[in-house]
């Protein structure tokens, strides 16, 4: 990636291309190539051993599925649709809703977690509530947003943003809290007000806190929205795989799967492009960017 | 030059002025109580007394934790005295004042600001058009010599450098009080010295009055007017020391001096004392 092509350039560019050098940047290239190939294999090792355990019978392929079932299963879905309709579309509803969903939680965790940091007796007043709705496990929420909401998108967009704002939110607050006391006296110092103290030094200071939530609150803005599509809709990935599931489709099921697992990777790529842009600042962020 | 008030201990005053200018800093028995996480109070300061002339450099020195960088606290107004009256050029501190400069101890440089931005932060908070306080901020990065590293962040300098661009940052205001406390403790013994020249060279053309909170005592005779003993917490004046030593000063060389030498060691008897209460004191809270 270009963090890595990067690190090579500064290492030529720090100073004249000497043997030493040329000889390290050959070695890191080395160990890349080995770390791919490694992961390649393990890829094989994993679906060839599923499918050489669901021919030979250790592995039961109805309840357990079989790699090359489940290839057959996601052509079929692409060339001829799923029962719902095209499968594109299922993936754009599902993705519609984890979208709307994550970005109106992560705002709303941003707002109220910066809101209430800098403000300990609002803090002190609501924590007692904040501490009781984290208590309950929000996917239970689920059923009363179907209710509430109905069966359209709504119901789901509902069931993401809450699993996202609580996630963001103990961030935002955590990282408010966290901001270094001497780097707060010295902006006031330098002149800063209380609006210049929020946008120069409290918000920046708790970016790389609230980015690193926005990592794992995708995955729950997924989960919400795929939640709610089996609890009750007519559109959408979650109910491609419901209806693979009362068919004892099983490989239907694991295509589904791999179908999110797919969308969260980009959706993780993107934010560890966005992180890479917001936090270029800090030490090491390119080492973390490339796990 | 220096103003001196009547204190306990009169007998340690080594210097006195009959003509008595306005001083730019006053602590008048001054107390400051914090509250600690138990409930209990703890008393830092007790019946302080200093002040600090228009362009004195004052040193002060006293065992560590006894309350120093708390005195540079109440003159910034980032803290509240108890009792006492604390003046800042004649009136008492109500808030900030934007006359103020602070150089804190740990670095207090925005990691996430580039040098030209970290430097250009003040005037920009206080509302400087941006073309114009860029080019400030440019020409004061070249005075404290960081030429050519206005791109960089502060991960990718040295400690040094950061202290630099933390001198740079509170220089570019102009204050007419400027505030250090214990600024090159955390840089080796090198470094630090070249620090302080250059804190010296700076100071010379701006002509602040500064009060520079250290534990060092040889950093406090090389660069100060007038170094000011604190007592073991809670502090307060035990002694005040004028330092007759010419300027301009090589910081590296003047240590080697007869009259240094006599300096601090008249200083160091008084001093002694209170390091060793203080730590006598930390034993017993740690038993």
């Amino acid at each position: 990636m270009n963090v890595q092509s990067k690190e090579i350039d500064e290492l030529i560019g720090t100073s004249e291309n000497t043997e030493e050098q040329r000889s390290s940047i050959a070695s890191a290239k080395r160990r890349r190539v080995q770390i791919n190939v490694l992961r390649v294999l393990l890829l094989i090792v994993i679906f060839g051993g599923w499918e050489l355990g669901a021919r030979t019978g250790i592995i039961d392929p109805f309840f357990w599925g079989q790699p090359s079932s489940i290839w057959t299963q996601l052509i079929t879905w692409v060339t001829q649709g799923t029962a719902q309709g095209s499968l594109w579309e299922q993936i754009a509803v599902t993705l519609e809703e984890t979208v709307i969903g994550f970005l109106i939680g992560a705002v709303l965790g941003v707002v109220f977690g910066v809101v209430l940091g800098r403000n300990q007796f609002l803090a002190d007043v609501l924590s007692p509530f904040i501490k009781a709705v984290n208590a309950i496990p929000r996917v239970i929420l689920g059923p009363v947003f179907a209710i509430g909401l109905g069966l359209g998108i709504q119901s789901k967009i509902a069931l993401s943003v809450v699993m996202v704002f609580f996630i963001v939110f103990f961030n935002a607050f955590q990282g408010v809290r966290e901001v270094d006391r001497n780097l707060m006296a010295n902006a006031r110092i330098l002149g800063a007000s209380q609006r210049q103290l929020s946008t120069s030094v409290i918000i920046p200071s708790a970016l790389s806190w609230i980015i690193a939530s926005l990592h794992t609150s995708f995955s729950f803005a997924l989960v919400g929205a795929l939640v709610g599509e089996f609890l009750g809709a007519t559109k959408g990935l979650g109910l491609v795989v419901q209806t693979a599931m009362s068919n004892f489709n099983n490989n239907g099921v694991f295509a589904g799967m791999f179908i999110m697992a797919a969308v969260a990777l980009v959706a993780e790529t993107l934010i560890t492009m966005l992180e890479n842009r917001l936090l270029h600042w800090r030490p090491n962020v390119a080492n973390d960017a490339t796990m | 030059m220096f103003t001196t008030l009547p204190m306990k201990n009169s007998s340690t005053i080594t210097h006195k002025e009959a003509n008595q200018v306005t001083s730019a800093i006053e602590l008048r028995n001054v107390t400051k109580r914090f509250r600690t996480p138990t409930g209990q109070t703890y008393t830092a300061l007790r019946d302080l007394t200093l002040s600090v002339a228009p362009g004195e450099f004052c040193a002060v020195v006293g065992p560590t934790g006894c309350g120093k960088s708390t005195t540079l606290g109440l003159i910034s107004g980032l803290e509240k005295p108890a009792e006492g009256s604390v003046q800042v050029m004649g009136k008492p501190v109500q808030g900030i004042d934007p006359r103020i400069g602070y150089v804190f101890q740990a670095d207090a440089v925005f990691p996430w600001k580039n040098v030209l931005n970290n430097v250009a932060a003040g005037p920009l908070f206080r509302g400087m058009p941006k073309a114009q306080a860029m080019e400030r901020a440019r020409d004061w990065i070249a005075r404290v010599g960081l030429a050519g590293f206005e791109d960089r962040y502060p991960h990718q300098l040295s400690g040094g450098m950061r202290k630099r661009v933390a001198l740079a940052q509170t220089f570019i205001n102009e204050p007419q009080i400027l505030l250090m406390d214990e600024p090159f403790s955390a840089l080796d013994v090198q470094t630090r010295t070249l620090m302080e020249d250059e804190l010296l060279n700076l100071w010379s053309s701006l002509s602040a009055s500064v009060v520079f909170v250290t534990h060092d005592l040889e950093e406090a005779i090389s660069l100060a007017d007038r170094v000011c003993v604190l007592t073991a917490g809670p502090a307060t004046v035990k002694g005040i020391y004028t330092i007759d030593l010419p300027r301009p000063r090589n910081v590296a060389e003047i240590r080697f001096e007869p009259r240094f030498i006599q300096l601090y060691q008249e200083i160091w008897e008084d001093l002694r004392n209170e390091v060793i209460i203080s730590y006598e004191r930390a034993k017993q809270r740690n038993r």
